[in-house]
């Protein structure tokens, strides 16, 4: 831990008040265990989740593999159910999985007989780009609204929130559906199945990022316009800074803490939507291999996506509550 | 926190005195909720055609005058099928929200109310539930379950809980520590007494808000569901059916795909902003 603290030191000594402690080292410590925490307690769950299977597991494996629903004899079940582990004891499996997960092992897909980190493997590359990709756009969409219509006169800042309101509560498949028919079936823009290259990456990035950066904007706003009234922000113009560079240097700065705070949350919205999303457009990703993985019941497939997820949610948020420790002096001293 | 009021048991009788403005922001909502709700209802009323008649001589004809959301592959109009189809969908959405809100007022009493260790433990559950977004949680259950109506409730249902549960305990926390609560107490009323006659009630105020809020949610998810083929199958007029129906047609009859969605849309920003008012309202009387 000393040397996440040491490696911010050249930053901070310019401020010496904000020179990380021992005991932002320690909050920074808590956080990282009780975040690995989590995650094994949401392994907890996925794993629980694969019992709740109705009847064997092995006989759900073979009546998927066969395409049949039979009684299956005990000599035919005994090989599938060593293959998986069955057959060992409950608290073995249990510890298997969750000590799996630290070597990068998420069990094995009922449906195609290989680790489940390999059938995830590949397809995790491009909807993470998406996700990243949506991530930047809808923070460049909420922040171009906000300098464009916060606090610019009765109706340009209803027309900036109303916006928000409604882009914010948009389902993701209905907005992919109208962007792709507006864009890609009735004005030939954009190719209607886009694959992963660029310009067939624009529509589904801009689908996940209107919804996005709809509530980005919401918490945002209401912080810009108190911003805008604090004495700094007079004081600053007083000193004759003109408005764009108030807006830029100062408003932004303050306000985007609280929208910040919700990037855990926002990634979890995000992959989600990507799902949604690459499905609407077919480009390749977790989305599709996942409504697969549900439509033939892989449910070890279903559970390492959930819980990879899960994974990226837990990270972001830590990151956030890292950055927290060291940034604000606030949290530190309670 | 100024003055000291003594709010009793029937604050949710109370909610009809509320005066909610009328303006163009709360009137058309309420319409289309009000519209909705008749077509979950009577469906007659709002049209004179069947949802199931075939019309093989007008088929896939975008929206007109006498079909204003255009027809299907076998000619059946589709704003009858959306009409008749509100009533599983609104179904659903109340299934999955009255599940979630069960679930959330459990625990969220529990915590609020036993404090300590009980507390901390419900909170690191809801903390683990957190880490799980809504329709990944809902796609893992009908993965182990299958895909079926239930299912669909049910997934949405826990899916939507925890959030729900994170609400209902900061505002049992909030009555707690009010005025009139340490009053009741400091009085020499019994604790049982205490929270029946205070906690309860005062407690329970937002939940009307939190239902409205929760349905709209609720048919969004499910409908998200369906639209991935996982909800409710066509040939059914539910509106997450439809969207799963229409989506062959994207590129050829787009009014498949994108009128049921609106209504989704309509529907879900309305009940959004209804029970947005109410919270506005409930927290002023609150106050």
């Amino acid at each position: 831990m000393s040397q996440v603290a040491e490696a911010t030191v050249p930053v901070a000594s310019r401020r010496p008040a904000a020179r990380p402690s021992a005991r932002t080292a320690r909050l920074i410590l808590v956080k990282i265990v009780s975040a690995i925490l989590v995650l094994v307690a949401a392994a907890s769950v996925t794993f629980f989740a694969q019992l709740l299977v109705p009847g064997s597991r092995a006989v759900a494996i073979l009546n998927q593999q066969t395409g049949r629903a039979q009684l299956w004899t005990p000599a035919q079940l005994a090989p599938v159910n060593h293959e998986f582990g069955f057959d060992k004891p409950l608290i073995v499996q249990y510890l298997d999985y969750v000590g799996g997960l630290f070597r990068g092992n998420l069990g094995t897909s009922y449906t195609q007989y290989r680790p489940v980190t390999q059938v995830i493997g590949a397809e995790l590359l491009p909807s993470l780009e998406l996700t990243a990709a949506s991530l930047v756009a809808a923070w460049v969409l909420a922040i171009a609204a906000i300098l464009l219509t916060a606090k610019r006169g009765r109706f340009f800042s209803a027309l900036g929130s109303t916006w928000e309101a409604l882009t914010a509560s948009l389902p993701t498949y209905w907005v992919g559906v109208v962007l792709l028919v507006v864009f890609a079936v009735e004005i030939r823009i954009f190719p209607v199945i886009g694959g992963t290259s660029a310009w067939g990456t624009v529509l589904p990035v801009l689908t996940l990022a209107i919804p996005l950066a709809g509530f980005l904007g919401q918490v945002t706003r209401d912080e810009f316009e108190k911003v805008l009234d604090q004495p700094f922000i007079t004081t600053a113009r007083t000193r004759g800074m003109g408005d764009t560079a108030v807006r830029l240097k100062h408003a932004l700065r303050h306000s985007v803490l609280p929208a910040i705070t919700l990037s855990g949350w926002a990634m979890g919205a995000l992959i989600s939507g990507a799902v949604i999303a690459e499905n609407v457009y077919g480009r390749p990703g977790i989305g599709q291999v996942l409504v697969n993985a549900v439509n033939t019941r892989d449910v070890p497939t279903v559970s390492g996506i959930v819980l990879v997820v899960a994974g990226v949610y837990v990270i972001a948020n830590l990151l956030v509550d890292i950055a927290y420790a060291l940034v604000d002096p606030r949290l530190r001293a309670s | 926190m100024s003055s000291i009021s003594f709010p009793r048991a029937g604050a949710l009788a109370r909610l009809g005195s509320l005066r909610i403005p009328v303006r163009p922001g709360t009137a058309v909502p309420l319409l289309i909720v009000l519209l909705v709700t008749v077509a979950a209802i009577a469906p007659g009323v709002l049209t004179h055609r069947s949802p199931t008649a075939i019309d093989i001589e007008h088929t896939l004809l975008p929206p007109s005058l006498s079909h204003p959301f255009g027809t299907d592959d076998a000619g059946r109009d589709l704003y009858t099928r959306v009409v008749y189809g509100a009533r599983e969908s609104l179904g659903i959405g109340l299934g999955a929200t009255g599940l979630a809100m069960s679930i959330a007022l459990l625990l969220g009493f529990i915590a609020g109310l036993a404090g300590g260790l009980v507390d901390v433990v419900i909170n690191r559950i809801l903390e683990v539930a957190f880490a799980f977004p809504v329709l990944l949680l809902a796609l893992l259950l009908i993965a182990i379950y299958g895909p079926s109506l239930t299912t669909e409730i049910v997934a949405v249902g826990i899916g939507s809980a925890p959030g729900y549960a994170r609400m209902v305990r900061g505002q049992v926390l909030n009555v707690r520590k009010a005025a009139y609560v340490e009053a009741a107490a400091a009085l020499g009323h019994r604790r049982h007494a205490v929270v029946r006659r205070h906690l309860f009630p005062n407690a329970m105020r937002p939940l009307v808000a939190m239902i409205t809020l929760g349905v709209g949610q609720s048919i969004v998810w499910a409908s998200g569901l369906a639209f991935l083929g996982l909800g409710v199958a066509p040939p059914s007029p539910e509106w997450g059916a439809l969207l799963d129906y229409g989506r062959e047609y994207i590129t050829t009859s787009w009014w498949l795909e994108i009128m049921p969605g609106l209504v989704i849309v309509l529907v879900a920003l309305s009940v959004t902003a209804l029970g947005r008012t109410l919270q506005h309202r409930l927290e002023g009387a609150a106050r």
